[in-house]
């Protein structure tokens, strides 16, 4: 290991982030993971590791369970040994919710989660407007639940150890050197019980905003920073409030641009209080600062103070994400401000896309090179994230009087007006990013229209299975390629010779509106219409990517062509 | 009058109001306050000229006009507003 680098992580987080109010934390009783010796520690040989995650954070564990439903073995080695230590990340979206119940966790996290899909936008006093996230009924998952991210961790690592053959979990096994080289990667990993060395065919480094190896291996975090302090206060109290998110512009309660209030489980609401870039951190972070700012919003209602924070923040971006072969994930790859939700859900959709091609890689079904559409698409999902979280900083935070004129007048204009209501900007929430047009997808099929064009997301819709249980269509897609097929009659069904040839073998999902006799594979029954509605009616054959993205489609079955989108979408085309 | 005699009141940016608004911003980038008004009073008589129709012109003209005098509701977050916060800014 004579190329082991080994330095203090450079954190190259210009933000001095102040350390939260000590965590009274009355309400979550945090548990610590026992520290077990490693067995490298007592001499034994290190065996060399398919995949080892750095950072067992929402995306770390995220990626470890869907690694081990591939049957990959992963090893998970966290520097802490308890779950996050604050709120931090509460917004879960729809597309978040769908990837988590495709890797068996989501209901532990509806069951405790608040399901919210109503924004309401204030100015002053008074209600500009208010936007619902999930307008059309027909899916499994709501727009957003909000679940504290020490819950999220809890509730992953719960289903990792339900996956205990495939995944390791090590708690105060921290990373201080690396060398990464064409062939794997070796890691050295600090214990309390010593040092040892560790190797890994791939590292995914989901080490958060300060990665330290994204910082051992010297690579740049390019990006912007905003001045705006903002006081971020976690408040338990019992109060009539409907589960909406209010956001106000010049609220009345707090001498400040903006404030935001959120409610989360156990009675604990999320204060945001917007405090100007000439905010002093030390001082805002006093209970004498912090309590009169939330007595002047819930009034006469008694609160206890669970947690506080005084942050600014940055959007940042590394050029790639996959060097050699380590992959970075989640914020260690790209930081967004807080507002839209676009960071820990960002970041999961990042384990979603990577999780199966590296699988592949590692099955030999696919070629390394299949990583470089990580880098294309995810950076893609990076970009427009940290695009729309810039535009709602700018839009809260006025840097000049043309600015400030527009902003004002546009929230002047906003009650009366609904075209400027469209750019009142209180957090663009996050979306599933459209993979359209890049490298894996094949040309669309125009004649279908619709939303389900390559590289959407598949959307969901009620069925009824073989069984006649009614279910959901997103739960009979994913996790390997899946063939979806709309069918009416029974010369719609493809026939299993003409499937034969097809390598990897795709399953196949027969969605029918009526019972159709004389299928022979297990098919989906769609009692409303709204599986034919949202993909284009009976004929329309789908190829769905194993992480639940249309990879093509077409009017008909065509065996060829599907080979050939299933070769693209490998990244194995000719 | 015709219905393209009346302003329109609806959502007009088909999605793209983000991408407006940052060009708008754009365009003011670096300019001075009375250079940012210049460029306002030319924007408007530009657009003015592409709209054309001297009823929608009249009712715009009219519907802001209200909002920056009424002075209530809320509603006047025109140059009043604008020249306080600037204060608070400072």
């Amino acid at each position: 290991m004579a190329h082991l680098i080994r330095q203090k992580p450079a954190y190259d987080d210009a933000v001095p982030a102040t350390e939260a109010i000590p965590p009274q934390m009355a309400r979550y009783e945090y548990m610590h993971f026992p520290y077990v010796e490693p067995p490298e520690l007592g001499g034994a040989a290190a065996k060399r590791r398919p995949v080892i995650v750095v950072g067992a954070g929402p995306v770390g564990l995220t990626a470890a369970i869907d690694l081990a439903l591939h049957d990959v073995a992963v090893l998970v080695l966290d520097e802490s040994d308890v779950v996050s230590v604050g709120s931090r990340a509460i917004c879960w979206a729809k597309r978040t919710l769908e990837i988590w119940d495709r890797l068996g966790v989501a209901e532990r996290m509806l069951a405790k989660g608040v399901t919210w899909n109503l924004g309401r936008v204030y100015h002053r006093d008074q209600e500009l407007y208010s936007f619902n996230l999930a307008p059309e009924g027909g899916h499994k998952m709501p727009a957003f639940i909000n679940l504290q991210q020490y819950y999220v961790e809890e509730f992953l690592i719960a289903r990792a150890s339900e996956l205990a053959n495939r995944i390791e979990l090590r708690w105060k096994n921290k990373v201080t050197g690396i060398s990464s080289g064409a062939g794997g990667v070796e890691l050295e990993v600090e214990t309390p019980g010593g040092r040892y060395r560790l190797e890994a065919d791939w590292v995914i480094a989901a080490d958060g905003g300060r990665s330290s190896i994204r910082g051992m291996l010297g690579l740049p975090f390019p990006g912007e920073v905003f001045e705006e302090r903002f006081l971020i206060a976690d408040v338990h109290m019992q109060a009539e409030f409907p589960n909406e998110r209010w956001f106000w512009f010049e609220p009345t309660f707090h001498r400040g641009e903006s404030a935001l209030l959120h409610r989360q489980p156990d009675d604990i609401f999320r204060l945001d209080f917007q405090l100007g870039p000439s905010a002093d951190p030390e001082l805002e972070r006093r209970p004498e600062r912090v309590l009169p700012r939330i007595r002047a919003v819930v009034g006469e209602t008694p609160f206890e103070l669970e947690w506080s924070s005084v942050y600014a923040f940055r959007c940042a971006r590394m050029d790639r994400f996959v060097h050699g072969r380590v992959i970075f994930a989640g914020d260690s790859a790209h930081l967004v401000s807080p507002f839209g939700a676009r960071g820990g859900n960002g970041g999961i959709q990042d384990a979603d896309n990577l999780c199966w091609k590296l699988a592949s890689v590692l099955n030999g079904e696919a070629r390394a090179s299949l990583l470089d559409s990580y880098d294309e698409e995810r950076g893609r999902g990076a970009d427009e994230n940290i695009l729309n979280s810039t535009r709602t900083t700018n839009f809260m935070t006025p840097k000049t009087a043309a600015e400030r004129l527009f902003r004002d007048s546009i929230l002047a204009l906003a009650r009366g007006f609904p075209f400027a209501r469209s750019l009142v900007n209180a957090g663009r929430l996050s979306k599933p990013c459209s993979l359209e047009a890049l490298s894996l997808q094949s040309d669309d099929d125009q004649e279908l229209g619709g939303a389900m064009v390559p590289g959407a997301p598949c959307a969901d819709a009620p069925i009824v299975d073989a069984g006649g249980r009614p279910g959901w269509l997103l739960e009979h897609l994913g996790g390997n390629f899946t063939l979806l097929v709309l069918a009416d009659t029974p010369a719609e069904i493809p026939d299993s010779f003409a499937l034969a040839g097809i390598e990897p073998a795709p399953g196949l999902c027969v969605v029918s509106r009526n019972g159709l006799q004389g299928c022979k594979n297990p098919m989906l029954l769609d009692p409303e219409g709204l599986v034919h509605a949202r993909y284009g009616g009976a004929g329309a054959v789908y190829l769905v990517r194993p992480d639940q993205h249309v990879a093509a489609r077409f009017r008909g079955f065509d065996a060829a062509a599907i080979h050939r989108a299933l070769l693209r979408a490998c990244g194995n085309a000719a | 009058m015709t219905s393209s005699d009346k302003i329109r009141r609806q959502d007009g940016f088909a999605g793209k109001g983000d991408d407006f608004y940052e060009a708008l911003l754009a365009a003011h980038q670096g300019l001075d306050d009375k250079q940012s008004a210049a460029l306002n009073a030319r924007l408007v008589l530009l657009l003015a000229n592409h709209i054309g129709s001297l009823p929608v012109l009249r009712e715009a003209l009219a519907l802001a006009r209200a909002g920056v005098r009424s002075g209530e509701q809320g509603s006047d977050a025109g140059i009043g507003t604008a020249s306080k916060n600037e204060n608070k800014q400072r």
